[in-house]
């Protein structure tokens, strides 16, 4: 490769470059300095921060990054466009939050003398989570889901004096090693038919040459499978539940957040970049014939949310509600996907965009109330919402939206995902999705009876959070309620974001 | 009235004094119950403002011109998407013969209940707080002419209702909260998909000429502005506009609520504490029979045209059903509610009659049994706040015992039955009149007066054993109604009383409209089935 054109690639990978200098940071820095780990909150901020705005900056950059040679322009490992840089700056976002959120919780600082692991190891993880959001190559697109992977292992395995800590590690490790397993698998057959690994050459290859559609199915389903794990969308959703109740509850929310939006992220350009024939004027995608994403995507999504918000119905561990609950949201956001044009893609934006916010400051405050009364079970709540007024009310408004009730934002994702799925004529699959709604308003309100309704056995503590607790809360909270009446920087940055470099 | 906003101030004044309710310290309970009492004493004020200056000849339903007191902003705006186009919602609100009934009641049931509310004392702050957000939710379902604007009002009543039942609700308050939510939220998902069908299938055309999806629930109303290929759109051959009517009226019927969705309702009220079950009753029900003739009506109007028997069929099933389960109650409060579900079900069958006659009949029945079913409930509440108990054969001869207590009771129980001189006599006369005038639900109409029958027979019960026989021991001493307690039902006694001796002041205020909305429906049903078929 000429310097030339490495030069170019290192300069749209930016933000990149900056995650990984300040993991290195980290790490020196850990350790040298050994006892100021106040420090590391500070520094991973300071870098994740630099790496946003950089990234903010580029927002409509487009390219190609590593571009082997003597092949044709379009062969690039990374593709640079808009819509990576959404997703990108939702996960640095998500990443900053969830550094104070770390710094806060009483699991993480229990190990005080690993804190240097944890923030190197959360770095490791937005690094995979940025490669995979612009892979476009089925390599890179492996390696960046392993490095996410290994990372995530040893971060839901954190607080290794804890029992349910060790199952949760190693429940996430044995799903996610098979699950990746099958995907190699699926690219190894992918490979094996194309001749190439880039997402460019399969699409070319489906619309000229000579296809044996038993092979291709039987990849594209291992394929996805390993995809399907890292999204937790049925019927590869069973570690969630387990791995979210176990991991340190910082872990589960970034998990639950980022982690699943790389995950879509990628799920999306897969599909976009390597089955789209053309879009017509409508922003309907035409799909090569030889596999139906559609009809996979629906079933799955049903499946998912139904599976979802029904096993969510019996949990009394808020973590594990959330865990489910956050199961079935992905199938939501699968559905926008599964409308298969850009009207879906922007549902799937806005919605994530939403879902961030609310999931992150759902589990902030289980959280804070974790700390204090070191219980994460419904029945531990009761009465709690009138000793702890903003947290409680604060809590009450996430779930409200997680529900979809106006006028919270969570209304606002599930309005387009409706818009989008009444545009194409899925009537059937919309109802299905909104009967959906209504057993999860069930399951959320129930958190807010606990709270505000059953009378408690014993009187519950009251819970003071400290002022910047408080200001963290208000970020979230706010803008929940602000972007349910007033949406249009929403939408505006999201359809901004609607496009596809090179496609 | 050129450029004051007011129904923007009617909307949002009880916002407004939530978060000054908010602000208040804990303890200020005083300094919060007269802030509530405040916020609700300006809208009636300013009701009674808009009442002033209401033009009686001007129509509204469909035409923006005729509507009145119209505020319209651009709310939300989006454009720059080939495929998407414009996306725009407007802030739209306006009145008409339809709305502006239902705006008096919400404010004087809202100012009443905030009295009936003086002897709340647990949480007061939190109570308040949504007692006046859930007041907005009513004043702005009234109000709204964007779809989108209306669905968010109607969603917007949910949660404070279901903590006002769940907090300060009776033993089983938080079945009766979740069951309410869950009824009403599944009938509103319902009614978003037909609202997000009907966007897809209408354009308005702006002024610079482009036409757009719109939300705006008069453009919905007008078949020129139907696309060829929206789902709902008459001009498509395979349209859903059939299910999409049923899954409305479903959404309505609910909140009515109406045989065979009623089942909430006799839980909500009796757990509800008073002034819940009196906002409940006296707004929320309007709502179901509002949103249909603001919405199914004149954007389905072939459907409707269609559907008349039927919709009168669950009105007299409603009427009977409820008048039956009515009489066969042991709980005073359990009585009223059922009486409820008998009364509303009047304004189904005069609705479903599509004349004039029956239509005035329906809104005015929905005026009239707001205000004779908040006295009700206000009088169950009296009797229980004194006695803890509400069985109708715990009491008996309580007439000597509360005699001015006693005469209430008789005018609000002889307004519900539907004695000549009283208001529910005139507008269930309408319904009647209206009803059997047309063929298809004359017969209908004649089972269904089987249901005076039943309420008088129910009623009448329920008074003497009450209020004749012998006084039990245990109630010897209780006291009459205090000062408190007349301030919130010599007002509605005087209205009842009022409307039915001069009912004009209140058909003139929609028989505008209600001609415009017969006609509209009648002319429209041949455009709406045009569509080549």
């Amino acid at each position: 490769m000429e310097m030339n054109s490495l030069y170019d690639s290192l300069s749209l990978i930016a933000p990149e470059l900056i995650i990984s200098v300040t993991l290195l940071v980290i790490v020196l820095f850990d350790l040298i300095f050994k006892n100021n780990k106040k420090m590391l909150p500070f520094l991973s901020t300071v870098g994740l921060a630099v790496a946003l705005i950089t990234q903010a900056g580029n927002l409509t950059d487009g390219g190609f990054a590593f571009s082997p040679e003597n092949t044709p322009l379009f062969y690039g490992m990374l593709t640079i466009d808009s819509f990576g840089a959404f997703f990108k700056i939702l996960v640095l976002a998500a990443s900053m939050l969830i550094i104070y959120f770390s710094s806060t919780t009483d699991e993480v600082n229990e190990s005080f003398d690993r804190l240097g692991e944890y923030y190197t190891l959360i770095f490791g993880m937005v690094l995979g989570m940025m490669f995979m959001i612009s892979a476009s190559d089925l390599i890179l697109i492996y390696l960046s889901v392993e490095l996410l992977s290994l990372s995530s292992y040893v971060l839901a395995g954190f607080s290794k004096n804890k029992t349910r800590n060790n199952e949760a590690a190693l429940k996430y490790l044995l799903f996610g090693a098979f699950s990746s397993g099958l995907m190699l698998f699926g690219i190894s057959l992918i490979y094996g038919m194309v001749g190439s690994t880039n997402l460019t050459a399969l699409n070319n290859f489906l619309q000229t040459g000579s296809i044996n559609l038993f092979t291709i199915t039987i990849s594209l389903i291992l394929v996805f499978a390993g995809i399907g794990y890292k999204i937790s969308s049925a019927p590869f959703h069973f570690w969630t539940p387990d791995v979210y109740e176990g991991a340190p509850i910082s872990i589960t929310a970034f998990l639950s957040v980022a982690s699943k939006a790389a995950g879509f992220a990628l799920l999306i350009r897969f599909i976009r970049v390597g089955f789209v024939s053309y879009v017509d004027s409508e922003g309907f995608w035409k799909l090569s014939e030889v596999f139906d994403w559609q009809l996979l995507l629906v079933i799955i999504a049903i499946l998912t949310m139904t599976l979802g918000n029904f096993s969510a119905l019996w949990q009394d561990n808020l973590k594990r509600m959330l865990a489910y609950s956050s199961i079935a949201h992905a199938g939501y956001m699968l559905l926008g996907l599964a409308v298969m044009s850009d009207q879906g893609v922007l549902a799937v934006l806005v919605y994530f965009f939403i879902y961030a916010i609310m999931n992150i400051g759902a589990f902030f405050i289980v959280m804070l109330i974790a700390n204090r009364i070191g219980s994460e079970n419904i029945d531990d709540y009761d009465g709690l919402g009138f000793k702890a007024p903003l947290l409680g009310v604060s809590l009450g408004i996430f779930l409200v939206s997680l529900t979809g009730i106006p006028p919270t934002a969570g209304f606002i994702g599930k309005l387009y995902l409706f818009i989008a799925l009444v545009d194409a004529n899925m009537i059937a699959v919309a109802v299905i999705a909104l009967l959906n709604t209504v057993v999860s308003l069930y399951y959320y309100i129930r958190v807010l009876k606990h709270m505000y309704l059953v009378k408690p056995s014993t009187e519950p503590p009251v819970i003071k959070p400290s002022f910047n607790n408080l200001i963290f809360v208000l970020i979230l909270a706010v803008p929940t309620i602000i972007f349910g009446i007033y949406f249009t920087p929403i939408l505006d940055f999201a359809k901004q974001c609607v496009q596809f470099f090179g496609v | 009235m050129n450029g004051f906003p007011i129904l923007t101030l009617l909307t949002f004044i009880p916002v407004l004094g939530m978060v000054l309710v908010l602000l208040m310290p804990k303890d200020k309970e005083r300094e919060i119950k007269i802030t509530t009492l405040i916020a609700t004493g300006i809208q009636v004020v300013l009701s009674a403002v808009l009442l002033m200056s209401y033009d009686y000849n001007a129509g509204g339903i469909f035409e923006e011109s005729s509507f009145q007191f119209i505020e319209k902003f651009r709310w939300i705006e989006i454009t720059g998407l080939s495929w998407l186009g414009t996306v725009k919602i407007d802030y739209f609100l306006g009145v008409d013969g339809l709305s502006t009934p239902m705006v008096l009641l919400t404010s004087i049931v809202a100012f009443i209940a905030t009295l009936s509310s003086w002897n709340i004392s647990k949480s007061l702050k939190g109570y308040f707080a949504l007692f006046l957000l859930l007041d907005t939710g009513m004043m702005g379902v009234f109000v709204s002419l964007d779809f989108f604007l209306f669905y968010v009002f109607w969603e917007l009543m949910l949660l404070p209702m279901y903590f006002l039942i769940g907090i300060w609700g009776g033993t089983r308050k938080e079945y009766a909260a979740i069951k309410f939510f869950i009824y009403t939220l599944f009938g509103s998902v319902f009614m978003l998909l037909v609202m997000i069908g009907l966007y897809f299938s209408t354009q308005e055309t702006l002024a610079d000429g482009s036409a757009v999806f719109t939300f705006n629930m008069l453009s919905m109303m007008d078949p020129a502005n139907y696309t060829a290929d929206g789902i709902l759109s008459p001009f498509n051959p395979g349209n859903l506009r059939f299910i999409a009517y049923i899954a409305l009226f479903v959404g309505f019927a609910i909140k009515i609520p109406m045989f065979p969705f009623h089942t909430w309702l006799p839980d909500a009220h009796v757990e509800a504490p008073t002034p819940i079950s009196v906002i409940l009753a006296g707004v929320l029900l309007k709502m179901g029979t509002y949103g249909i003739l603001r919405i199914s009506y004149p954007m389905f109007p072939e459907i409707t045209k269609d559907l008349m028997w039927y919709i009168a069929l669950f009105g007299m099933i409603n009427i009977i059903y409820g008048a039956l389960c009515a009489m066969a109650q042991k709980d005073f409060k359990k009585l009223i509610a059922y009486s409820s579900i008998s009364h509303m079900g009047y304004v189904l069958l005069g609705m479903a009659s599509l004349s004039t006659t029956g239509i005035n009949g329906a809104i005015f029945q929905m005026f009239n049994h707001g205000t004779i079913t908040s006295m009700l409930f206000l009088i169950v509440g009296v009797i229980y706040d004194r006695t803890h108990t509400r069985g109708l054969d715990d009491f008996g001869g309580l007439a000597n015992q509360m005699p001015v207590y006693t005469g209430f009771v008789t005018v609000a129980f002889f307004a519900a039955i539907g004695l000549p001189g009283m208001s529910g006599w005139v507008s269930e006369a309408l319904v009647f009149v209206g009803s059997i005038g047309e063929e298809i639900t004359r017969i209908l109409a004649m089972i269904s007066t089987l249901g005076i029958l039943l309420g008088a027979g129910y009623m009448l019960w329920a008074l003497q054993r009450i209020f004749l026989g012998n006084l039990k021991e245990k109630w010897s001493d209780l006291t009459d109604l205090d000062g408190r307690e007349y301030a919130m039902l010599v007002p509605l006694a005087v209205i009842i009383i009022f409307l039915g001796i001069y009912p004009s002041f209140m058909l003139d205020i929609m028989n505008t409209s209600v001609n415009t909305l017969v006609e509209f429906v009648s002319v429209n049903v041949s455009k709406f089935t045009l569509s080549g078929l």
